[in-house]
């Protein structure tokens, strides 16, 4: 840092004074890097959301009683219990890293847009629900025997909308609650009414999905969806700045 | 956001213009009608007793709180106005500010990132060698000492050659190797034409590189004066007196 010019500061250069601030993409990308390579070292979120969706699975397989309800009529619901409940996990962690040592305020007097902190903390949180997502859902069709073949990717394409939803809103209350002693229990309890109409489209669109019904049938609830996404990730981004005020 | 074209910083006026800052908790006035500038090249000590609200009044000029009244400039722009004025400032904090789970070069150069500096790696690399930190620029944060994080955060808080470095206790922790690293990048900043504002309870630390000190008390500035015309005995007395009377 000796090669700046000695002298008045009015006159002066620093070869590390910023020159090209982050945009709110840029940033947003720059942040949600940072949060997956913490996960990527640590482990601890997606293992544990991992064992629980693998856990819950192994649970409802017990205790279903084939003789009286088909798989591919139980698997819709199970599946996307496991997907609400595991995605939670992951986004108790969002904010959790960033209010270990404080970073949380030098995220905040950084020179980036408080948009571009919700963004980057909601693409991470989706790609962290996302890779649950790949791992339990042919998990689950071995463990229902359902045949998803010819549905693998509508399927996935569902998933990843309900992921934008379910993380829309969970990253908004993450950081809300991650301040409070009772962050853990707050979390869920604030989430889940607003993950209500998100997962019940998911799971009434792959139920149509996995019977093979005409596409026809799955489209309004997939219309529900796609709105609930709509609102949620716009009324999010534009509350989160406000959630960040002390 | 702006980019680096739109960022207009006035290098003709203070560096920092406090006027009236007021901030209210509740019905408590933390920090209650601050007037102050600090110039290019000079350096507030800022000493009081606990509670006085000299983190409040950083936390103002770091831009993490919204005065309650009264307007906080950094180069003449105001600081919840714009990221241009966020990006001249750097931090110093009772926390490290740190992620425990990247090493200390990863961790300064996502800061050198997020403030848009060129060649982010190679800032982050000067900046650990300035705190004589570098040979643990691979280390995971949380497997370094108390002190050696507190070099890391200020390599952070330095790695954007910030025009305002604002400073709470940042002697923490601090052995006599990193405190003489910290002092000697806080005088190079500060003869370099950056403003510094050091809290401190440590009366002869702040003295050391001021140019100015003030003591805060009950959210106001009640001394305020050049270090020059300082008789430092006197107001060590006159300090110690003072914060034993609010204990």
């Amino acid at each position: 840092m000796r090669d700046a010019i000695i002298g008045p500061r009015a006159a002066s250069v620093s070869a590390n004074e910023p020159t090209n601030l982050p945009g709110v993409l840029h940033a947003a990308w720059l942040i949600a890097r940072k949060d997956l390579a913490i996960e990527f070292r640590t482990r601890t979120a997606f293992f544990s959301s991992i064992v629980f969706a693998l856990l819950g699975l192994t649970i409802f397989y017990f205790a279903w009683d084939p003789t009286a309800v088909a798989a591919i009529d139980i698997a819709p619901g199970v599946l996307w219990v496991i997907f609400t409940f595991s995605g939670l996990l992951g986004l108790q962690r969002s904010f959790g890293v960033e209010q270990a040592d404080g970073a949380m305020d030098a995220l905040l007097a950084a020179p980036v847009d408080r948009e571009a902190i919700y963004l980057g903390k909601a693409l991470a949180n989706v790609l962290f629900v996302a890779g649950v997502q790949a791992i339990a859902l042919p998990a689950l069709a071995l463990f229902y025997s359902v045949p998803l073949g010819g549905v693998w990717l509508p399927l996935a394409g569902i998933a990843l909308l309900a992921a934008v939803g379910i993380v829309a809103v969970g990253t908004l209350f993450s950081a809300m609650a991650v301040n409070t002693r009772l962050a853990e229990l707050l979390l869920p309890m604030l989430s889940l009414p607003f993950f209500l109409p998100i997962v019940t489209a998911a799971a009434q669109t792959t139920a149509r999905l996995v019977a093979g019904r005409p596409a026809a049938e799955a489209w309004p609830w997939l219309r529900i969806l796609l709105g609930f996404d709509l609102v949620f990730v716009v009324a999010c981004a534009v509350a989160f700045p406000y959630t960040l005020d002390e | 956001m702006p980019g680096a074209a739109e960022i207009v910083i006035d290098a003709n006026r203070p560096v920092v213009e406090a006027e009236g800052l007021v901030r209210v908790f509740g019905g408590r006035r933390a920090v209650d009608g601050v007037d102050f500038t600090i110039g290019a090249g000079e350096c507030l000590a800022l000493f009081g007793p606990n509670g006085a609200g000299k983190t409040t009044l950083l936390r103002l000029l770091a831009g993490l709180l919204a005065p309650s009244e009264g307007i906080c400039r950094v180069g003449g722009v105001r600081l919840r106005e714009g990221a241009a004025a966020r990006a001249q400032v750097g931090l110093v904090s009772h926390t490290s500010m740190l992620y425990g789970a990247l090493t200390a070069h990863e961790n300064v150069e996502f800061a050198a990132r997020l403030y848009g500096v060129r060649d982010p790696s190679d800032a982050a690399r000067r900046a650990l060698a300035e705190m004589r930190v570098a040979d643990r620029a691979n280390a995971p944060v949380r497997a370094l000492s108390r002190g050696l994080q507190q070099r890391v955060s200020i390599a952070r808080a330095i790695v954007h050659a910030p025009r305002l470095l604002l400073c709470d206790e940042p002697y923490t922790g601090l052995d006599e190797s990193g405190s003489a690293a910290l002092t000697a990048a806080l005088a190079d900043r500060r003869d370099r034409g950056a403003a510094l504002l050091l809290v401190t309870h440590n009366l002869g630390e702040g003295l050391a590189l001021a140019s100015h000190a003030a003591v805060m008390r009950r959210g106001r500035f009640v001394r305020h004066e050049a270090r020059a015309t300082l008789d430092v005995a006197a107001y060590a007395t006159e300090y110690r007196e003072l914060a034993t009377a609010d204990a």
